[in-house]
């Protein structure tokens, strides 16, 4: 395979002047991450600091009704409250062993900006926040969070003020800041190495779930599910469980409304490979190559491409994409809470949404993992106010 | 010698900094876009850059993105840009340039458009999101219709990975000035003769000097070799146009 291409698909789609930082740290993965130093040292944030390891939680009443056996992995657990601590210590980790001084980072749901505004404070790193300003709005708690942990938020108000637009300004910053700033990247998706990066701090997860559910259940479960946005915590979920054959891997995007013609996050199912923020990968595009937005009820699914690795999976087989709903997010939302006590994230809302919506597809009796990516109280205003609580 | 190179050199010759004006395509107006493109030809544009508008252009900064939108918003495609360009086929002695981001091209087709590019009098594109590594593909197809994919190289590009680009292109090397996006800015940063100087160690081609270009008295200091042979400015020319204010009077400051 070409180099940074998951079959067709990935690549280097950036200017020029972001070439020498992304070499550099192409040169400081293969230089720095396999040191006992570094291994130790980030063994020791995640398992002490992050709050490592996460615990497989088996859900006894969902699974008496579902005829399955429901296992969630705790990642909401983690400190920040989502999957996104363990790869902004990675990368703050690597940066302060490249020298750098500062991090910056966009951010979607604000969970990513808060993980690497808690990293940059924990490591002495500066830090500045590239969110777009509707998910300013609709995330404010994160943002009242991340700015506590002492990092600059800078709301975008160009395009359609999410996420995508929160990268664009996020990779024109870098352009003049490479030389002290490390782009902490949030998503298994970019310009390589970041693909490669991000899957490797987020692959824990899997390795972690893998081992657990051996111990737990004496076998590997039969399905592995996860919500997809840019899909980090996707394919931190699902890498560990690539060479295991007989696990099938369930990715969920983010089906917006589901009314016709709805805003969605659906790139694998609704978008054409393309050219996007330094990657060739899906993506909703229109006839002219032009950008489309994306909507989800989800701000951390709210993006119109995703990883090139799900790209390719999706293309090999591999893995299959399903497509939740908002609908079908804030039921598994409701259910998770009062079934189980547990309050999740809205994104893995999906993931949950889509595995109790077509529970007829998963075999009675077989073991069904869920990544439980993060925890809700950031949505609560959001979910109030679908459920019309408020 | 690709006809581009010999615009440059031509102006060289004639003791010019040889001018590449950047315009979006559709600006200031769909109905007007073409006029104010005559205009610049006929006010001493040796080469104009037509800019493919994109939804999301890494490499802008606010000006350009705002045109870029506008234009978008407006209607302006690919499409349409090709069939306006040879419906005017041979109006224009300058030579054009498309420059816009790969997605655009890559849905267009690459063969379909460097063919189209080609029956419509387009002599080169800059590609701002299409580093060399990547670059392989596009670039064949364009040159197989005599289209030169133009090297951009910046303050950080070093001599070894200018030589990638050396040992490729075509019709000139367009420098980036600054570590930023393109838009207007005061004074020159002071690294630019050093990145001039390595530019010219490396490539054979002329050298465009662009991003934050607003006057020539930007340029003054910039004598004998590294003085550039043409000089790229596009955000102060939208800001220039944005006040109605007319193409040829921008012109003048750098022609007089």
């Amino acid at each position: 395979m070409k180099k940074g291409y998951f079959g067709e698909f990935g690549g280097c789609f950036v200017p020029e002047l972001l070439m020498p930082p992304l070499m550099e740290l192409e040169q400081a993965m293969r230089d720095i991450l396999p040191t006992k130093a570094f291994q130790e040292e980030l063994d020791d944030l995640l398992h002490n600091y992050a709050g490592r390891e996460t615990p497989l939680t088996f859900c006894p009443t969902l699974s008496e009704k579902l005829g399955f056996e429901l296992w969630l992995k705790r990642e909401d657990l983690l400190h920040t409250g989502a999957h996104k601590i363990n790869n902004t210590l990675g990368q703050a980790l690597l940066a302060k062993y490249m020298g750098k001084t500062a991090l910056l980072a966009e951010t979607g749901a604000g969970q990513h900006g808060v993980a690497t505004a808690a990293a940059a404070a924990r490591l002495h790193l500066k830090c500045t926040i590239y969110m777009g300003a509707e998910d300013v709005e609709r995330q404010s708690s994160n943002v009242r969070r991340m700015r506590l942990l002492g990092a600059e938020v800078k709301p975008i108000e160009n395009g359609s003020r999410t996420l995508k637009d929160a990268i664009n300004a996020a990779l024109r910053a870098w352009i003049s800041e490479q030389e002290t700033t490390h782009y902490c990247f949030g998503t298994a998706a970019g310009p390589y190495p970041f693909p490669d990066l991000v899957r490797g701090f987020q692959s824990v997860i899997s390795r972690e779930a893998r081992a657990q559910m051996l111990e737990r259940t004496g076998a590997l479960p039969d399905y592995v599910v996860a919500a997809v946005g840019g899909g980090s915590n996707a394919i931190g979920a699902f890498h560990a469980f690539v060479p295991d054959a007989g696990v099938q891997l369930i990715g969920v995007e983010g089906g917006g409304t589901g009314e016709p013609d709805c805003l969605n996050s659906c790139s694998i199912n609704l978008g054409r490979p393309g050219v996007l923020h330094g990657e060739y990968t899906m993506l909703l595009q229109d006839e002219e190559g032009q950008i489309l937005p994306s909507g989800s009820i989800s701000a951390g699914l709210d993006y119109p491409g995703v990883g090139p690795e799900h790209a390719y999976l999706n293309a090999i087989g591999r893995a299959r994409y399903g497509v939740a709903y908002d609908g079908d997010a804030l039921e598994a939302f409701q259910a998770l809470c009062l079934n189980e006590g547990i309050l999740p994230a809205l994104e893995s809302s999906h993931a949950l949404g889509y595995v109790l919506k077509h529970a007829a597809e998963f075999k009675p009796g077989s073991r069904v993992l869920v990544n439980l990516s993060g925890r809700g109280d950031k949505d609560m205003d959001i979910i109030e106010h679908a459920l019309g609580l408020k | 010698m690709h006809i581009l190179e010999e615009k440059i050199l031509a102006a060289g010759k004639a003791g010019r900094t040889a001018l590449i004006p950047f315009i979006t395509a559709g600006f200031p107006a769909l109905d007007s876009f073409w006029n104010t493109v005559r205009e610049l030809d006929a006010h001493g544009a040796d080469i104009i850059e037509i800019g493919v508008p994109f939804s999301d252009p890494v490499a802008d900064g606010p000006v350009v993105e705002a045109v870029s939108r506008e234009a978008l918003a407006r209607g302006v495609t690919l499409r349409g840009i090709m069939d306006l360009l040879r419906e005017h086929k041979g109006e224009v002695k300058a030579g054009l340039v498309l420059m816009g981001y790969l997605n655009p091209f890559l849905q267009y087709g690459l063969e379909r458009f460097a063919r189209e590019a080609e029956e419509a009098g387009v002599h080169g594109c800059i590609v701002p999101d299409l580093p060399v590594d990547e670059a392989e593909e596009l670039r064949d197809v364009l040159k197989a219709h005599g289209i030169a994919l133009i090297a951009l190289v910046g303050p950080n590009t070093s001599e070894e990975r200018m030589k990638l680009y050396a040992e490729v292109s075509q019709g000139y090397v367009y420098v980036v000035s600054v570590m930023g996006t393109t838009g207007e800015r005061g004074a020159l940063p002071p690294e630019v003769p050093e990145i001039i100087e390595r530019t010219r160690r490396v490539f054979s081609l002329p050298v465009a000097l662009g991003f934050g270009l607003k006057t020539p008295e930007q340029l003054a200091s910039l004598k004998g070799r590294v003085r550039p042979d043409a000089a790229v400015f596009g955000s102060a020319l939208l800001h220039h146009l944005s006040e109605g204010k007319s193409a040829a009077s921008f012109m003048e400051a750098w022609t007089n």
